[in-house]
């Protein structure tokens, strides 16, 4: 057994790492307060290969593997939060599209998605009505004599206002005459598209969400992605993919407040001596570490795991994604009790940090829906 | 245009550094590693020489096996080859410029182009040892450098200013840190960089004796600063300077 990085992966690592800290990290507390869409930043992680890590070379991706892709999201994440959503975000769709796309819209898509053409690609999959249950999605989409004609609403869609492509799960009746879920790739500024006002959220104001209409779009043939009928397979696919990403992103928001939280420990000093020679404080920064090194396992383990491609990961994906979210807010929590006060002020990082991360119990599955995931998996195979 | 960089792998410059309680040298345990800052100018620079006027870039270390890493990331940056001379002794820059002139003169390059020091150790000397050595001109703490009909122009940091020479190729650069800034390895480098050939030799097969002369005697660490205080105004500063630290 031999858990250390390779080479390749310890210098993505720090390709990541070193951007973060330049680039991203500075810039992290003014986006938080202008909501600004970090475009150049976008570009210039294109730039790097950070947009295609798990992509192939021939559609301008790095082929550098999960981990390598899980490692990147931690080091960016440590940076921006916001901007390690989007990112991972990008990665997904591209990789959707490389799966499961004809080679003509992997031609279209990817290259795109991967050097920056596209700020970003999205996701339409959950809408107003439907969210952890997903198939019960009202967007539909009407066969047409050349196509298709898409209707419908989708809600928490991420880059959403700037996309260069949307995928779109919709509605469609097989030849029985029966529903099933299909998916499409559709162009953000086709008629009929309309894009709602971003939403104003706790934190994460620099990644973009919003709601899109689809008000009889007419989309052709080709624009399918996959088979007929194949929605909801990839969708499920795509997700225990995704949250390898956002287990990534907590794990980065975590190990960013117990830097926070160390530094200060350090520096603070009451009664006359330094705060972190105080058990109290010992046992959160020994809690916290400790959490967060376990959440990264498991992680790994599922990107290992996924890079593998012999074997489903879907579990362990769901493992990292519900224990590296909670770890992660846990982390940010204890951070602000370690800072006292200041830690409530936007004077020091933590309290962002702390809005940024709670929404990583939410999306990519709830963590109520990873348990059901966990335990699914786990009564099949007794 | 063949083009010759180096990169030493150094203790993180952003860490803590410990000495060892018998003050021979510092404590390596969970100290991480990475590219000499200085180098990576150096690097950047021999990739833009490359980028300009063509050729190939050559990257040389001289240190332990691990060191593979840093001439991987100086490959992933853009750099063709890369050399390890590959040894775990303890190095004084002397040692490492007889190396670094052994292997110039077996890859004869146009141009060498290097750190000015290396961030641990802050020595200084390996550059003008190595024009020394090779009895080539040099230029060392170089803000801008221009390459044109077998001459290198260079703007130099130079105490009290800046100062331009012009020196004949092959010569010896010594980048500081205005000269460029040095670009990401980008992902795509990095996996190409896996391909890219990375000789290893010893000391021994260059016949170079690296034996130091330069005798460490003991590790100190500088005396711990106390806080400073902010005044708020000029007479209260001469106040504090006369009364208090008593320089005037």
């Amino acid at each position: 057994m031999d858990i250390t990085l390779n080479e390749t992966q310890s210098l993505v690592q720090e390709t990541a790492r070193k951007f973060a800290g330049a680039d991203l990290r500075p810039q992290a507390a003014s986006r938080d307060e202008s909501a600004e869409f970090p475009l150049e930043s976008l570009a210039k992680m294109a730039g790097l290969g950070l947009m295609g890590v798990n992509i192939g070379g021939e559609y301008g991706g790095a082929e550098a593997g999960v981990v390598a892709y899980s490692l990147a999201v931690i080091e960016i994440a440590q940076g921006d939060p916001a901007v390690a959503v989007t990112m991972a975000v990008n990665n997904m769709v591209s990789e959707v599209i490389q799966q499961f796309g004809t080679s003509a819209q992997r031609e279209r898509y990817i290259p795109r998605l991967t050097g920056g053409e596209y700020s970003s690609g999205s996701f339409c999959l959950s809408e107003p009505g439907s969210g952890s249950d997903a198939a019960s999605m009202r967007t539909r989409a009407e066969k047409t004599s050349d196509g298709w004609s898409l209707s419908g609403a989708k809600a928490w869609v991420t880059s959403g206002a700037y996309a260069g492509v949307l995928l779109v799960w919709a509605k469609t009746r097989n030849t029985a005459g029966l529903d099933e879920i299909s998916l499409f790739c559709v162009d953000p500024k086709a008629d009929g598209v309309a894009i709602g006002k971003p939403e104003k959220k706790m934190g994460q104001h620099a990644s973009n969400t919003v709601s899109i209409a689809f008000d009889k779009v007419e989309l052709s043939d080709d624009a399918l992605l996959g088979e007929p009928g194949q929605g909801f397979k990839i969708a499920m696919m795509a997700l225990d993919g995704g949250r390898i990403g956002i287990a990534s992103q907590a794990i980065g928001i975590g190990l960013e407040a117990f830097n926070q939280a160390r530094a200060y420990a350090v520096e603070r000093r009451q009664f006359g001596k330094r705060i972190a020679d105080f058990q109290a404080i010992q046992f959160k920064l020994a809690d916290i570490a400790t959490e967060l090194e376990a959440a990264r396992l498991l992680t790994m383990r599922a990107a290992w795991l996924k890079e593998q491609a012999s074997r489903p990961f879907s579990r362990e994906a769901s493992m990292a994604k519900l224990y590296a979210s909670e770890a992660a807010c846990r982390a940010c929590d204890q951070a602000i009790q370690i800072l006292g006060g200041y830690g409530y002020t936007r004077e020091y990082p933590v309290e962002k940090l702390f809005r940024d991360v709670r929404v990583t119990r939410i999306y990519e599955g709830t963590n109520e829906i990873q348990r059901i995931v966990i335990a699914r998996d786990l009564i099949r195979q007794s | 245009m063949k083009i010759l960089t180096t990169v030493k792998r150094v203790t993180d410059p952003d860490m803590k550094v410990k000495i060892k309680p018998d003050q021979s040298g510092i404590i390596t345990d969970g100290v991480e590693y990475r590219m000499n800052s200085f180098d990576e100018y150096g690097v950047e620079e021999a990739i833009r020489l490359k980028e300009l006027h063509g050729g190939e870039v050559i990257v040389v270390s001289v240190g332990p096996a691990e060191a593979t890493k840093e001439i991987r990331t100086a490959l992933a940056m853009g750099a063709d080859r890369g050399i390890l001379v590959e040894t775990n002794a303890e190095l004084d820059s002397d040692a490492v410029a007889r190396v670094l002139a052994e292997v110039v003169r077996r890859e004869t390059p146009d141009i060498i182009v290097i750190g000015k020091q290396a961030v641990d150790s802050d020595r200084n000397q390996t550059g003008q040892l190595l024009a020394s050595y090779l009895d080539l001109p040099q230029a060392t703490f170089a803000y801008s450098l221009e390459v044109a009909d077998g001459w290198a122009v260079v703007g130099r940091e130079v105490d009290g200013g800046t100062s331009t020479k012009r020196v004949k190729l092959p010569a010896i650069i010594t980048a500081d840190l205005r000269l460029n800034e040095p670009r990401y390895a980008s992902l795509p480098g990095i996996m190409k960089a896996k391909r890219k050939p990375l000789d290893t030799l010893t000391p021994a097969d260059l016949g170079v004796d690296i034996a130091p002369k330069v005798r460490v005697l003991r590790y100190e660490a500088p005396e711990e600063r106390a806080a400073g205080e902010i005044v708020g105004s000029v007479d209260e500063l001469i106040d504090r300077l006369r009364n208090k630290a008593k320089v005037i």
